[in-house]
């Protein structure tokens, strides 16, 4: 009886931890998109930081070692400094006359 | 000031703080002039260091410490480039598979000339570097091109150097719109911050040249390409142009550009203009 139970639960955690990951795989891939699409909207701008390249191999290195709580939390990364250097670009564009010697 | 640079390289907080601060200033009449610009330049460093010798500043971090300028002369007896130096030259006269060298593809045979690159090519409309002039030969002659960042570039361009030592830099802008568009776009490169360390070209090597970064003493803007290509110790090898550039970028955690992409050809235009009257030094050897 008590063996029995313990083989239940062993079972029932078998088949919850795939659906499990199903749901956060997809949540995953939805986080690689974004984070993907600003750093190449990044490197089109000629400003791509080496820390976004490094955090988008982590989230998929995490991914396909089935860690997908990394690598939806390195995705979000990768998204943040892709904007960044967005942003960074972006205000570039006028600031750095303020840098010039004249 | 030291401690404020190590602080900057060490924390992004302190960056992103830089990076609030960057606001963007108006700037009224936008009228290309390198004449101006130059002059400016040049007298930016003059005056910042007023006891450097005006020649001196082509030899980066040497002309900012008078410790490892003594150092370094002692070195010149034996420089560590020798290597290069002579393998270079002896490509420069080894006939491609055709029967034609390097000296047919350049004024005056090549010897004499680096302190007329890069030039603006008014056919292509863009800036040539002696590095792109080289391989450009090589695929003319039907060989295949060197990588850039490697050995054989770095020891073509010593031999090069070398030959036109004690030359003042003599850059060209022609009367062509293209050109003033090169010369902006390159100056632009130099002072636009870029990496996750929020650095512009400027913020090492006009803000702070002197000042020690890691184990490094920062070289000052002022005549930073007359001594390429360079020896580095920490490389144990020769470096190009482009490999520098590839250097400083990364250091900034920003992704280097293609060597010679045309903003790595710009800003070698622009540096390279703004030091006319220096003298050409390469190859050049650092710690
Ligand atoms: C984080 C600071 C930093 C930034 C930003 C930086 N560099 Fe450097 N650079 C260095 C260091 C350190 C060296 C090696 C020490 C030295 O020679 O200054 C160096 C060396 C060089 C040299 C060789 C100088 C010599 O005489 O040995 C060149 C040329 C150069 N940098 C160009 C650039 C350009 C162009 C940019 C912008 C794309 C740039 N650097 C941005 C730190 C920086």
């Amino acid at each position: 009886m008590k063996r029995s139970c313990l083989l239940a639960i062993l079972f029932a955690s078998t088949v919850a931890l795939p659906s499990a990951h199903a749901a956060t795989e997809a949540d995953y891939k939805a986080a690689y998109a974004a984070a993907e699409a600003a750093s190449k909207e990044a490197a089109g701008m000629r400003n791509q930081w080496t820390v976004t390249v490094s955090a988008l191999a982590a989230a998929r290195k995490a991914a396909d070692g089935g860690d997908f709580d990394r690598a939806i939390a390195a995705a979000k990364e990768a998204e943040a400094l892709a904007k960044a250097s967005i942003f960074q670009a972006t205000t570039e564009k006028e600031a750095w006359k303020a840098m010039e010697i004249r | 000031m030291k401690a404020r640079l190590s602080l900057l390289l060490g924390s992004l907080g302190a960056a992103l703080v830089a990076f609030a601060l960057a606001a963007p200033r108006v700037v009224a009449a936008d009228k290309v002039d390198p004449a101006a610009d130059a002059k400016a330049f040049q007298n930016f460093f003059f005056q910042k260091f007023p006891n450097v010798k005006h020649e001196d500043f082509v030899n980066g971090p040497y002309s900012m410490n008078e410790d490892m300028k003594r150092q370094w002369q002692e070195k010149e007896e034996f420089p560590p480039y020798e290597f290069a130096l002579d393998a270079g030259k002896e490509m420069f006269a080894t006939p491609f598979k055709n029967g034609k060298t390097y000296a047919d593809c350049f004024p005056n045979g090549g010897i004499g000339i680096r302190q007329n690159y890069p030039y603006f090519d008014t056919k292509e409309g863009k800036v040539v570097t002696l590095e792109l002039a080289l391989n450009r030969c090589r695929e003319a002659n039907g060989e295949a091109p060197y990588s850039y960042v490697k050995d054989e570039m770095a020891s073509l361009t010593a031999y090069m150097a070398f030959t036109s030592r004690g030359k003042p830099m003599d850059i060209k802008i022609p009367d062509d719109p293209r050109a003033l568009a090169a010369f902006e776009n390159g100056k632009r490169y130099f002072y636009t911050r870029r990496g996750q360390m929020n650095f512009s070209c400027a913020s090492c090597h006009v803000q702070s040249p002197g000042e020690r970064i890691r184990a490094e003493i920062l070289a000052p803007a002022l005549g930073i390409l007359n001594a390429m290509p360079i020896y580095r110790s920490e490389w144990s090898g020769m470096g190009t142009t482009s490999r520098r550039f590839v250097t400083c970028n990364s250091q900034t955690r920003a992704v280097p550009l293609e060597p010679q992409s045309d903003e790595y050809r710009d800003v070698e235009y622009f540096l390279s203009y703004v030091a006319n009257g220096l003298p050409i030094s390469g190859p050049g050897a650092r710690p």
